[in-house]
C-alpha cells in the first residue's frame, strides 16, 4: 500500500522572489551583506534591497565581468557581495573572472543566478543557459546550490550568507507551487527526502523537483511506489542521501532542468558507479540548444515534465 | 626613504628577480625588471601596510593589486625584501608545492598577496571592490593596481574605468606599466592604443605620468596622486619604462617578455647589478 502524498502548497511564486525577500531579511541580519547588480535589478527582485540599503547596494552597468572582479574585491574588508544578474551572464560570460577572482582565490562571493534554464521561456536559447551547473560544480571551492520553490530559495540566499567561500545559487523566472515550510532549516548539503518510496528514486533539483513529486503521485497511482529527494546541493552533493535510498530502490531517475552533460545527473552517476552501479535513467537537456516558447511548453517538448519523469521511472524500473 | 637608498633596494631587487627565473628557467623577466623602481618605492615608501602581520582584510592598509601578474618575480622580491616573508623562499619561484607560484595566487597562503592574477584585465575590478569596500568601513587607506600597456586591450578594464569614474572611486591610485611591449611585439604594432592619456581623460579619470626609473619624480608624482584623491575622480598613472631596465640585452626588445637567461646570460646579468644586500 503505497502512503497518499499531499503537500501543503502555498500558492505560485517565482524563485526569483525568494531570492529577493531572503536578501533583505539577511542583509537586515548581517551588515556585511552588500548586493550588486548588473542592470537586472527588477528581474532580480533586488529594489527592496536597493531601496532599504542604497549604500550597500552597487549598481555595475551592463558590465558582468566588472561585477564578478569587483565583488572579489569587496571581500577584502569582511564584506559578503551578493552578485545579481541572469544565470547566463552570472556564469557563462564571466567564466574566467569568477574562476581567477573568486574560486581560485576563494573569496566570499555569492553568485545569485536567475532566470536559468529552458523556463526563462521566450528570449530564447541565447538567454536560457543549461550549462551552469556543471560549469560551476567543476570549479574548486565553489558550492553549488539550486533551490526548488520559493520558501526554499529564500531559505538558501539567507544561509549562505553564513558558509564561508564562493556559491553558485540557481534560481528562476516562472512562479512555481509553494510547498517548502516556511520555517524549514535550509542546511547546504544536506538533501530533502520529500517522499519515501521503495521502487524507484527520483533524484531532482530546482523546477523539476515538483515535477517529480507530481510524478511520484501519478506512479502511486499504477501501483509504483517512488522515493522522491530534493537535491538543493549539487556541491558537496550529499552521497549519503543517494546511497541509503538506492539501497532500497535498487534504480535512479534523475531530473533536471540543465543539460544532461555535467550536470546533477552526472554527479549523481559518479557516486553510484564507485559505490554501487545502479541503473538511472536521465531527465534533462539532450545536448541541443533551447527556444522560444512558454516554459511549460518547452519542458515538455525537451523532455524535461512529469510524464517524462514518469517514463523514465518505469523504464529504469525494467532495468533492475 | 631616500632615493639613494631605494636606488640600492632596486638594484637588488633585479639581482632577485633574474637569479629567480634563471633558477626556475621560466618565468617573465622583461617586465619585472622594468617595474622593479616602482614597486621597491611603493612598498618601502609610498604605502602604508604591515609587513609583519599580514591580514587578508587589509583593514586601514593601503593595498596593492598586481594585475598584470606574469611579472610575479619583481612582486615576490619586494615583498620578501620588504619583509613579509623569508627571502630565502624567493629560490622556490616556480617550484613543486612553492607558495611562489608561477602567477600570484593566494590559495598557498603567501603573505602579501590578496587575489590570483594572471588571466589579464580583472585586477582592476578587484581593486574598486576593495576601494568601495574602504569607503564602507570609513577607512581612509588607498588602493593601487598595476597595469600592464598590453593589458589594457582586455575589455573589463574599459568597464572598470567606466565605473569608476561613473561612481566616483576616488581611493584608487591606478598605474600603467608603459613599456610600449608585449608578447607578440611592440604594442603600436600588435594593436595600438592609440593616445593612451587621453583615452583615461575621456573615461573621466585624472591622469598622470611619470618616468619610471626617476625615482625622485615618481615620488613627486605618487604624491601628488594621493593628493588628488578623496576629489570624486580615479586617478591614473602613466608610467613609462623600458622593458628590461638594468640588463642591457634585455632591453630594447620584447624578446624578454617571457624567457630566462641561460647561465652566461645570467653571469652578464649579475655583472651589470650591484648586490646590494646580499643575494638570498
Amino acid at each position: 500500500m503505497i502512503k497518499t502524498i499531499e503537500f501543503e502548497v502555498l500558492g505560485n511564486k517565482d524563485t526569483r522572489s525568494g531570492f529577493g525577500e531572503g536578501l533583505l531579511e539577511i542583509a537586515k541580519q548581517n551588515e556585511n551583506v552588500v548586493g550588486l547588480c548588473a542592470d537586472l535589478t527588477g528581474s532580480l527582485k533586488m529594489n527592496a534591497f536597493e531601496d532599504e540599503f542604497p549604500e550597500r547596494f552597487f549598481q555595475v552597468g551592463i558590465a558582468e565581468a566588472n561585477m564578478m572582479g569587483m565583488a572579489a574585491g569587496m571581500t577584502i574588508g569582511g564584506k559578503i557581495p551578493f552578485t545579481g544578474t541572469f544565470a547566463n551572464f552570472s556564469t557563462g560570460r564571466v567564466y574566467d573572472q569568477i574562476r581567477q577572482s573568486i574560486a581560485y582565490s576563494n573569496k566570499n562571493v555569492k553568485i545569485c543566478a536567475s532566470h536559468a534554464g529552458l523556463t526563462l521561456g521566450e528570449d530564447g536559447a541565447t538567454h536560457q543557459i543549461l550549462e551552469d551547473i556543471g560549469m560551476m560544480k567543476m570549479l574548486p571551492n565553489m558550492t553549488v546550490i539550486v533551490p526548488c520553490d520559493f520558501n526554499q530559495t529564500k531559505q538558501a540566499t539567507m544561509a549562505i550568507a553564513s558558509h564561508d567561500g564562493p556559491v553558485y545559487l540557481r534560481f528562476g523566472r516562472p512562479k512555481v507551487p509553494n510547498f517548502i515550510k516556511p520555517d524549514a532549516d535550509f542546511q547546504i548539503g544536506k538533501a530533502d527526502v520529500l517522499i519515501e518510496g521503495t521502487d524507484v528514486t527520483i533524484i531532482a533539483c530546482g523546477y523539476l523537483v515538483w515535477r517529480a513529486i507530481e510524478a511520484a503521485k501519478e506512479l502511486a497511482d499504477k501501483g509504483i511506489s517512488a522515493e522522491v529527494i530534493n537535491m538543493h546541493t549539487i556541491k558537496p552533493l550529499d552521497t549519503r542521501a543517494i546511497l541509503e535510498s538506492v539501497q532500497k530502490t535498487k534504480c535512479v531517475v534523475t531530473a533536471e532542468e540543465h543539460m544532461i552533460n555535467g550536470g546533477l545527473g552526472d554527479s549523481v552517476s559518479q557516486v553510484l558507479s564507485q559505490n554501487t552501479p545502479t541503473p538511472q535513467e536521465y531527465v534533462g537537456m539532450d545536448d541541443s540548444f533551447g527556444e522560444s516558447g512558454k516554459a511549460e511548453e518547452l519542458m515538455a517538448k525537451h523532455g524535461m515534465d512529469t510524464p517524462h519523469i514518469m517514463a523514465a521511472a518505469e523504464k529504469v524500473i525494467k532495468r533492475k | 626613504m631616500n632615493t639613494q637608498e631605494l636606488t640600492q633596494l632596486a638594484s637588488q631587487v633585479r639581482r632577485d628577480i633574474v637569479r629567480m627565473v634563471s633558477g626556475a628557467s621560466s618565468g617573465h623577466p622583461g617586465g619585472s625588471l622594468g617595474c622593479a623602481d616602482f614597486l621597491t618605492l611603493l612598498y618601502f615608501d609610498t604605502m602604508k601596510h604591515n609587513p609583519e602581520s599580514f591580514t587578508m582584510d587589509g583593514l586601514n592598509e593601503d593595498v596593492f593589486f598586481l594585475s598584470n601578474g606574469h611579472i610575479s618575480p619583481v612582486w615576490y622580491s619586494v615583498l620578501a625584501r620588504v619583509g613579509y616573508f623569508p627571502i630565502n623562499e624567493l629560490g622556490q619561484f616556480r617550484k613543486l608545492s612553492s607558495r611562489l607560484q608561477g602567477h600570484p595566487s593566494t590559495d598557498k597562503k603567501l603573505p602579501g598577496i590578496r587575489m590570483a592574477s594572471g588571466s589579464l584585465g580583472q585586477g582592476l575590478s578587484c581593486a574598486l571592490g576593495t576601494a568601495e569596500t574602504k569607503k564602507l568601513n570609513g577607512d581612509d587607506s588607498l588602493v593601487y593596481t598595476l597595469h600592464g600597456d598590453g593589458e589594457l586591450q582586455e575589455g573589463q578594464i574599459w568597464e572598470a574605468a567606466i565605473y569608476a569614474a561613473a561612481k566616483k572611486v576616488d581611493n584608487v591610485i591606478a598605474t600603467i606599466d608603459y613599456n610600449g611591449r608585449q608578447i607578440d611585439g611592440d604594442v603600436e604594432d600588435v594593436i595600438s592604443l592609440g593616445n593612451l592619456s587621453q583615452k583615461w581623460q575621456a573615461f573621466g579619470w585624472e591622469v598622470l605620468e611619470m618616468d619610471g626609473h626617476n625615482m625622485e619624480e615618481m615620488k613627486e608624482v605618487i604624491a601628488k596622486a594621493k593628493s588628488l584623491t578623496g576629489n570624486g575622480k580615479p586617478i591614473v598613472i602613466i608610467m613609462k619604462t623600458e622593458m628590461g631596465q638594468g640588463v642591457d640585452y634585455m632591453m630594447g626588445t620584447h624578446k624578454w617578455h617571457g624567457n630566462a637567461p641561460n647561465a652566461e646570460q645570467l653571469s652578464s646579468a649579475l655583472d651589470q647589478l650591484t648586490e646590494t644586500l646580499g643575494d638570498y
